[in-house]
């Protein structure tokens, strides 16, 4: 065996650990909506998190939540929100409240 | 089928007083185009007097996003048509629509505040009624041309939303 080889293996061991030791990093979920559909419809995530919502539709939409926070949606652009709070929501659009979401946010 | 045809009919045509026996047969492609956009036109000049009478945030709000929404849908049916090279043709629902909104503005000008807020809000939650009420029994099922008739249903859920969205105005008024 040559120097240093049992060394980087050594390396290798610690780096595996810190990864698997590191929570998973933050990812952006999408959810598109087109015809007036929120797809998917419940998303689940976890604190950190990014939802983007990506509007297919000429027509504006939001993302609200009864009571908290809402995001608006301009026809043909994306918006998004951070998740800061674990637990369920569900949200619908204010202009066409037929129109629903849920979001299952863990810690 | 003739049967419920007949029944939307007479109910679309309540406000108004178009010749039903004409009015029920089953609408050509041309005539829906017509009676869709006609519709949307309707509801956007609603919008307008509203806009230009109340002073109430949530009229105004609600009014607003019925200009950007029905304006959006009817661009869009302009360009089908154009695409489909379909000519809207005018038949007896597009005039009933026409007249019962007539005499809505009519009605609505006599009135002010919030005795005009009500009744401009009732009347959107009927009319989406209606007009869902039609989308939903006759218009998308005569429908023949896939697309047109994609866009009907696309239509529909704005209505339907609009419909909700009227309620929960009417809701914030009481
Ligand atoms: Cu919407």
């Amino acid at each position: 065996m040559r120097p240093g080889a049992s060394n980087r293996r050594l390396w290798f061991a610690a780096l595996a650990l810190a990864i698997a030791a590191t929570p998973a990093a933050a990812e952006t979920i999408q959810v598109t909506i087109d015809k007036l559909v929120f797809s998917p419809a419940t998303v689940e995530a976890k604190v950190g998190d990014t939802i983007e919502w990506v509007n297919k539709d000429v027509f504006a939409h939001t993302a609200t939540v009864k009571g908290g926070w809402e995001v608006m949606i301009p026809p043909k652009k994306s918006a998004s929100l951070t998740l800061k709070v674990a637990g369920a929501v569900d949200y619908f659009c204010r202009f066409h409240p037929n129109m629903k979401g849920r979001l299952v946010v863990a810690p | 089928m003739l049967v419920r045809h007949t029944a939307t009919l007479a109910a679309l045509l309540l406000l108004g007083a178009a010749p039903l026996a004409q009015a029920a047969d089953k609408p050509t492609d041309p005539q829906i185009a017509h009676i869709a956009y006609t519709a949307g036109v309707l509801d956007v000049e609603a919008a307008k007097q509203a806009l230009e009478t109340s002073k109430n945030k949530e009229v105004l709000d609600f009014a607003n996003d019925m200009v950007r929404d029905h304006e959006a849908v009817n661009v869009q049916a302009l360009d089908l048509v154009k695409k489909l090279k379909v000519t809207p043709e005018d038949n007896a629902t597009s005039k009933a629509l026409t007249k019962a909104a007539a005499e809505e503005r009519a009605k609505l000008a006599t009135l002010k505040g919030a005795a005009f807020d009500k009744a401009y809000v009732d009347n959107e939650v009927a009319y989406h009624k209606q007009v869902n009420g039609a989308l939903e029994t006759l218009l998308i099922p005569s429908a023949s041309n896939a697309e047109l008739k994609s866009l009907l249903e696309t239509g529909l859920k704005i209505f339907q939303g609009h419909e909700q969205h009227a309620e929960h105005v009417a809701g914030m008024l009481k």
